[in-house]
C-alpha cells in the first residue's frame, strides 16, 4: 500500500483557550505545489508550524509517509522552513549559513563547502559566498534562504510567506523561480500566503482556509470558478455576489429574483429545486458591457463609479438602481477605446452558463 | 532655533563640569603620583618614579594585586555565566512567578553594600568559608551577576526569536543550537559583560574588606595604607588600578556600542 507523503487527520490545534485550527483533513502527495491560503489568523501558519514541529497538535494525527509525527521533535524531522523573516543567520557569511544545516547532520566540511556553492550557483548567487548577510539585497537574501533550506535536499519544503518582504517586480521573478525550482527538483512544496496572486500562480492545489477551518481545497481553477461557499466566492477573485430565491424553472434553466431585476441559469449537476435561496454569482472576468441595451435575458442597467487599473486589466465598478454595486473587468485596450465616462449609465450582461451558484442555509 | 542653541550650550558646560568634578580628583592623583614630594602640595616637586618603584618592590601590595586579579576574573566568568543563564530563561521560557523571579535576580545591586558585607560575613562564617578568597569570589559573584543578566538579556531580546527555531528546523538539537546559534549572537554582550562585571570586582572595597579576612585585594590595602599615614604610594596604585579599570570599562563599552548600531541598521 501505498501512503501520502503528508496526511492530517482531525487535526485541531489551540493556544490555551485560543482555537488556532480545528479539524483539519487533508492529503500531501509527493511532487505537488500545495498552496495553503487564508487572510491573517486564519491558521495557516499554524498548519506549517505543525508540519515542520514547531507546535504540536492538541489533537489528532499528523503522518508523513503513514509515520506517526505528532511528537518527534524538529530537529528530528527533515522540512526545512523559509521564514517569512528569512531568519538567516546574521553572524555567518552567505555560505556558511547555507552550510549550517550540514554541519548540524555532521556532513564532513570538504563535503558541506562543496554542496552549499552548488546550491548557491543554482540560485544564481554563488559569487556573494563569502559576503555578509547585512549586505545583500531583499531579492538576494531570498535567494540565500531558499538555498540554505534546499541544499537539505528534502522530499518537502516549506514556505512561510517567503515573498511578502519582496517588491512587486521581484514577487513576479521569485514566482517564476519557485516554479520552476520545483518542476526540476520534484520536491513537495508547501507554500503558505494571503496572496491569491501567489498561490494561483505556482500551486497544483490550493487549500483555502477562514478562522481555523478548511473552506475549500482544490485546483485553482476549480476554486476561482466554483468556490465552495461564500467566504471563498468573497475571497477569491473579483466575484458579483447577488442573492435571491428561485421562482420558476423550465428544462434545466431556472429563474430566480434578486433585489436587482429578475435573472436566470443553466442548472448543471446540482439540485435546485423552486424556492430555494440562493447566492448568484458571476465572476468580473465573465461579464460583457455595452453601450446600448442588448438582446440577452441576464441584464442590469448601472451607472459607472470608479474604474481601478491593475497592469493591463482594468477593473470597473458600478451601481445598480436599486444600490448593488457590480464589478467587470476587461481588457485595459479594449476599455480605453470605448471612451466611457464616470457617472454615465451603461448596460451589463452575461450568459446563464457562465453563472455559480451556491444554496444558502 | 537660537534659545536652543542657547539651552544646548548651557547642557554642555553641566556635562563638562560634571566630567572636570569626577576627574580632576584622579587626575591629580596620576600627577602627585610622579611627584617627589612626600605631601601633595602645589608647587612640584620633581619628576620621579620613585613610589612606583617602593610599590613595585612591595610583597605585600604584589600579594594582593594578584588576589585581586585571580579574584575579579573568576568572579567575571562566574557571574557572566549566572547572568548568562537567567537572560535566558527569561528570553526562552513562560512561567508562573516569573516577574518575582527576575526582581530577585535584580535585587542584589539594589541592597546597600554594608548591609550585604555583613549579611555575607555572618552566612559565611556560620558555613565555615570565610576569609578566604573563595569568599570574595562568591560575594562578588553575587553582587555582580545581575549586571550580566542585564547586558545579555538585552542583547537577547534583539534576537529574532525565529533564528532558534530556524536552527532546530535545519536538525540544530537545542544544544547544538545554543552552541551555534545562541552564543554566537550573544558573543558581543557576553564580552562587554565579563569586562564590566571583571571591573566592578576589580574596584569593589566593602565585600572584600568584610569577607576577605587575611586575603587582601587592591582597594583593601589601599584602606589600610591611607589609614596608617599619608604615602604617596597610594597614588601610585590608584594610578593602576585607575587604568586597570578604565580599559575594562571601555572595552565592554565599546562591544555594547557596535552591537547597538548593528541593531539599528
Amino acid at each position: 500500500m501505498t501512503y501520502p507523503l503528508v496526511s492530517f487527520k482531525n487535526v485541531t490545534k489551540n493556544f490555551g483557550k485560543m482555537n488556532a485550527v480545528t479539524n483539519l483533513n487533508f492529503e500531501i502527495d509527493k511532487g505537488e505545489f500545495l498552496a495553503i491560503m487564508g487572510p491573517s489568523g486564519c491558521g495557516k501558519t499554524t498548519t506549517l508550524r505543525m508540519l515542520a514541529g514547531l507546535e504540536n497538535p492538541s489533537s489528532g494525527e499528523i503522518r508523513f509517509n503513514n509515520r506517526l509525527m505528532n511528537n518527534v521533535k524538529p530537529h528530528e524531522r527533515d522540512t526545512p522552513l523559509v521564514w517569512q523573516s528569512l531568519a538567516l543567520f546574521p553572524f555567518l557569511n552567505v555560505q556558511e549559513n547555507v552550510e549550517f544545516g550540514l554541519k548540524m547532520r555532521g556532513v564532513s566540511s570538504k563535503t558541506r563547502q562543496k554542496k552549499s556553492l552548488e546550491w548557491l550557483e543554482k540560485l544564481e548567487v554563488r559569487e556573494l559566498a563569502k559576503r555578509d548577510i547585512s549586505t545583500l539585497s531583499g531579492g538576494q537574501k531570498q535567494r540565500v534562504a531558499l538555498a540554505r533550506s534546499l541544499v537539505m535536499e528534502p522530499e518537502i519544503l516549506l514556505l512561510d510567506e517567503p515573498l511578502s518582504a519582496l517588491d512587486a517586480h521581484l514577487v513576479i521573478r521569485m514566482q517564476a523561480v519557485l516554479t520552476q525550482l520545483q518542476k526540476e527538483l520534484g520536491i513537495t512544496f508547501v507554500y503558505v500566503t494571503h496572496s491569491q496572486s501567489e498561490a494561483f500562480a505556482m500551486a497544483n492545489r490550493v487549500i483555502i482556509m477562514n478562522v481555523g477551518e478548511i473552506s475549500q481545497i482544490g485546483k485553482p481553477k476549480d476554486i476561482y470558478r466554483s468556490p465552495a461557499n461564500q467566504f471563498v466566492a468573497e475571497f477569491v477573485g473579483r466575484n458579483n455576489i447577488l442573492s435571491g430565491k428561485v421562482y420558476d424553472i423550465k428544462s434545466k434553466i431556472a429563474f430566480i429574483k434578486t433585489n436587482s431585476g429578475n435573472y436566470n441559469f443553466e442548472i448543471i449537476d446540482k439540485n435546485i429545486e423552486l424556492g430555494h435561496t440562493l447566492n448568484y454569482i458571476i465572476s468580473a472576468d465573465l461579464m460583457n458591457f455595452s453601450l446600448v441595451k442588448p438582446k440577452n435575458s441576464n441584464i442590469v442597467n448601472c451607472k459607472l463609479i470608479s474604474e481601478e487599473y491593475i497592469g493591463s486589466m482594468v477593473t470597473l465598478f458600478l451601481e445598480s438602481v436599486d444600490g448593488t454595486e457590480f464589478k467587470i473587468q476587461m481588457q485595459e485596450r479594449e476599455y480605453s477605446k470605448l471612451n466611457i465616462q464616470n457617472g454615465e449609465k451603461y448596460w451589463l450582461s452575461w450568459s446563464k452558463k457562465n453563472v455559480h451558484t451556491l444554496k444558502k442555509d | 532655533m537660537t534659545k536652543d542653541k542657547f539651552y544646548n550650550l548651557i547642557l554642555k558646560f553641566y556635562l563638562f563640569f560634571i566630567f572636570v568634578f569626577i576627574f580632576t580628583p584622579i587626575a591629580f592623583s596620576i600627577i602627585f603620583s610622579f611627584n617627589s614630594q612626600r605631601f601633595p602640595t602645589i608647587p612640584l616637586g620633581n619628576f620621579s618614579i620613585e613610589w612606583y618603584i617602593k610599590i613595585f618592590n612591595d610583597a605585600e601590595i604584589w600579594q594582593a594585586a594578584i588576589n585581586s586579579v585571580v579574584v575579579s576574573s573568576i568572579t567575571c566568568l562566574i557571574a557572566t555565566f549566572l547572568g548568562f543563564c537567567t537572560a535566558y530563561s527569561d528570553y526562552r521560557y513562560r512561567f508562573k512567578f516569573k516577574g518575582i523571579y527576575l526582581a530577585l535576580v535584580l535585587l542584589p545591586p539594589t541592597i546597600p553594600l554594608i548591609i550585604l558585607a555583613l549579611a555575607m560575613l555572618a552566612w559565611l562564617s556560620k558555613i565555615g568559608m570565610s576569609g578566604q578568597l573563595w569568599s570574595i569570589i562568591c560575594a562578588h559573584s553575587v553582587l555582580t551577576a545581575p549586571f550580566a543578566m542585564a547586558i545579555i538579556r538585552l542583547r537577547l531580546n534583539q534576537m529574532d526569536p525565529d533564528l532558534e527555531a530556524a536552527s532546530w528546523n535545519l536538525g540544530g538539537s537545542e544544544w547544538d543550537t545554543m552552541r551555534n546559534v545562541i552564543l554566537p549572537y550573544c558573543r558581543p554582550a557576553i564580552i562587554s559583560s565579563l569586562c564590566l562585571t571583571a571591573a566592578v570586582s576589580f574596584d569593589e572595597f566593602a565585600i572584600s574588606w568584610f569577607v576577605s579576612g587575611l586575603n587582601k585585594t587592591v582597594p583593601v590595602i589601599i584602606l589600610e595604607i591611607v589609614q596608617g599615614n599619608i604615602d604617596p604610594q597610594v597614588n601610585a596604585i590608584g594610578t593602576f588600578v585607575f587604568f586597570t579599570s578604565i580599559t575594562l570599562v571601555i572595552t565592554a563599552q565599546i562591544f555594547f556600542l557596535t552591537w547597538q548600531m548593528k541593531g539599528k541598521k
